[in-house]
């Protein structure tokens, strides 16, 4: 609220026949008033006299709410006769009374539009169809670059694609390491209660070697590359969509898709089954630290054991699975950043999206997965 | 409007203002005064200050060294309460609108009543949508959403919440820059037109010659980090200054001045 000290206008009614205003009729002023004035009524076809001697300070607030007080008891048959205003404020209240009579003349340009709750769950609806139709779009677009590009493969940007292996991969090394060793730790640590029980202590390595190798290590890998690079994707190209740099690389000549998305994309492939692998060994390093200190497992007892039980198919099958995420990731980050437009809230917006997205995609992928090896057996 | 306050001649004195970004020195030693109820316009080559002055004025940056006095307020340590007060009494209109993206127009233009006022809702939204019709907009516009604007709707409703709370100091940064010749020409006189009826005094940053020549009352040329002059148009002509000279002699400035002449 206002900090500015002003003397609330205020309205008195001497007489049944006379007003006395006072104060400031500001836009700060009038706040309290406001009521009073719409209670306020007279007998009809009499005549109010106004004493406007008293204001202290008037604006357009002041001089609208007055005016429109003039015309509700003009239409009462009452007539307002206003004294004593200052020159200055009269001018003011004649082009405020101009406007409003000239606005009573067009029409209530203010309908409810607000949508029922059928008509916003049938646009909801809609707007989900549209959205998976353009991703279908996109999808199609990019794997057409994709294969023009590996058919004349001295069109591909090596710089960017380069630079995306670094600033995707590489300077996610120290996080994705973190994680995933912390992961091991956990996952070590929930088991070692209940193997103890057993005395089956050695099985922790089974344990940390399977749910980390096949499950673990990709997916927090992809999460986390999702929440970093993907967001990154979005607001990258969304920004450049609001800026009009889209249009402008259109029209020099250069197709948005091979220099903004294809680097990304081979970089992605290329980083993300890397960084699974980081994650692989430092999650399995976690377990073992944790083996060795909650149930003494040594380190080479562990590791006996870890060869003889995860096969080589255990890990492959969690590699394998890093460059369908990393599809994923690149391709819902940069749709969703080609789909900007407007200002920056659109950038926010598209770059949440992109992340909730590409998660929940590489969630759904991972359980596709999980249906599709014990289907195989693999 | 507050009629009170129109004791003293002067909305804006500027003295001795120094402005150094690391080693660039913008401002060295700037005088400056503008007076109630004119039109100012600020003039000067890009990276002569000019944004950087107006910054200054609306407490958006600290100068230097060098004192200004905004109202008859010292921005110099000015508490703030103070600087609250002070900036509801003037209004800024911004070069690319500063329009709040994920309001509609008419919130934008009725957010400083809202945020300042006790005033209802719907007397908050008539009086928005007469400030859009003072600055030339159709009703309609204020349920749109400023991306849906052109550039010089966008810059009208900017003024017009600008103009919200019928503020005593108008800035007005680049009014008419990329605006269509008749967009520029009724700009012009929207800003005539609201010094005249409310008193306002206007500062303006401008390129645009028409709107030095028509609607300004003087003309302050920034250059060197100084005022090099400041008068009407036809008083700076005579003045033999080639940072002002220039002003005059292109052939875009002969023929604003030829214009202005036939009158």
């Amino acid at each position: 609220m206002t900090l500015i000290q002003v003397v609330p206008a205020s309205i008195a009614r001497t007489t049944p026949q006379e007003l006395a205003l006072s104060g400031s009729w500001t836009a700060r002023g009038i706040g309290q008033i406001e009521t009073q004035l719409k209670a306020l009524s007279a007998s009809s076809g009499s005549t109010m006299v106004v004493d406007a001697s008293r204001i202290e300070a008037f604006d357009t607030a002041g001089a609208w709410i007055v005016q429109k007080l003039r015309r509700r008891l003009g239409g009462e048959c009452v007539s307002m006769e206003i004294r004593q205003l200052r020159p200055e404020f009269a001018r003011l209240l004649e082009v405020v009374g101009q406007e409003i009579a000239h606005r009573a003349g067009a029409a209530n340009h203010d309908p409810d539009l607000s949508p029922t709750r059928l008509e916003s769950l049938g646009r909801a609806t809609a707007e989900a169809f549209e959205q998976g139709r353009a991703l279908l779009g996109f999808i199609g677009k990019c794997t057409f670059v994709l294969g023009r590009c590996l058919a004349h493969p001295q069109r591909l940007r090596w710089h960017p694609i380069l630079y995306n292996i670094r600033s995707a991969g590489f300077d996610a090394l120290p996080i994705v390491g973190l994680l995933s060793f912390l992961l091991g730790i956990v996952i070590a640590y929930q088991g070692a209660d209940q193997l103890r029980q057993y005395g089956a202590n050695i099985f922790v390595a089974d344990l940390v070697g399977l749910s980390m190798l096949r499950e673990f290590a990709p997916l927090i890998t992809a999460i986390i590359v999702a929440g970093r690079s993907g967001s990154a994707y979005a607001a990258q190209i969304g920004t450049m969509a609001v800026t009009e740099e889209i249009d402008a690389m259109r029209t020099i000549g250069i197709a948005p898709l091979e220099l903004l998305v294809l680097p990304k994309f081979i970089a992605l492939l290329i980083a993300l089954p890397l960084l699974t692998v980081f994650a692989d060994v430092l999650g399995v390093f976690g377990g073992m630290l944790m083996a060795r200190a909650q149930l003494a497992v040594s380190y080479v007892e562990f590791l006996d054991r870890f060869v003889k039980t995860v096969s080589v198919t255990a890990y492959l099958i969690g590699v394998g699975k890093a460059p369908v995420f990393a599809a994923i990731i690149v391709t819902i980050g940069c749709f969703q950043g080609f789909r900007t437009h407007g200002g920056p809230d659109s950038v926010g917006r598209q770059t949440t999206r992109s992340v909730v997205q590409s998660i929940f995609l590489v969630i759904v992928a991972d359980a596709l997965f999980s249906v599709a090896f014990s289907a195989l057996d693999l | 409007m507050t009629s009170l306050a129109s004791l003293e001649n002067n909305v804006i004195e500027i003295s001795q203002l120094t402005t150094r970004f690391g080693e660039h020195v913008v401002h060295a030693g700037l005088d400056l005064v503008v007076r109630r109820a004119e039109i100012l316009a600020l003039v000067g080559g890009s990276g002569s200050g000019k944004s950087t002055l107006l910054r200054e004025i609306i407490l958006l940056q600290q100068p230097e060294s060098g004192s200004i006095k905004v109202l008859g307020v010292d921005l110099e340590n000015i508490s703030d309460a103070a600087a609250l007060a002070l900036r509801q009494r003037w209004g800024v209109m911004f070069q690319s609108g500063g329009l709040f993206g994920s309001l509609t127009v008419r919130e934008n233009v009725g957010l400083p009543l809202r945020e300042h006022t006790g005033l209802s809702d719907a007397l908050i939204d008539e009086i928005a949508d007469w400030k859009l019709a003072m600055a030339g907009l159709d009703p309609e516009v204020g349920a749109q959403y400023p991306t849906e604007l052109s550039g010089g709707m966008m810059k009208r409703a900017s003024l017009a919440r600008a103009l919200a709370l019928d503020p005593e100091l108008l800035f007005l940064d680049e009014p008419t820059a990329g605006l269509d010749p008749e967009s520029a020409d009724e700009i012009d006189q929207l800003i005539r037109k609201l010094r005249d009826l409310f008193g306002l005094s206007i500062v303006i940053i401008t390129h645009d010659l028409d709107l030095l020549w028509q609607v300004s009352d003087r003309v302050a040329v920034l250059a060197d980090g100084k005022v090099l002059g400041v008068g009407s148009m036809a008083e700076l002509a005579q003045l033999n200054i080639p940072a002002i000279r220039k002003f005059f002699d292109g052939p875009r400035g002969r023929a604003a001045q030829q214009q202005t002449g036939l009158r």
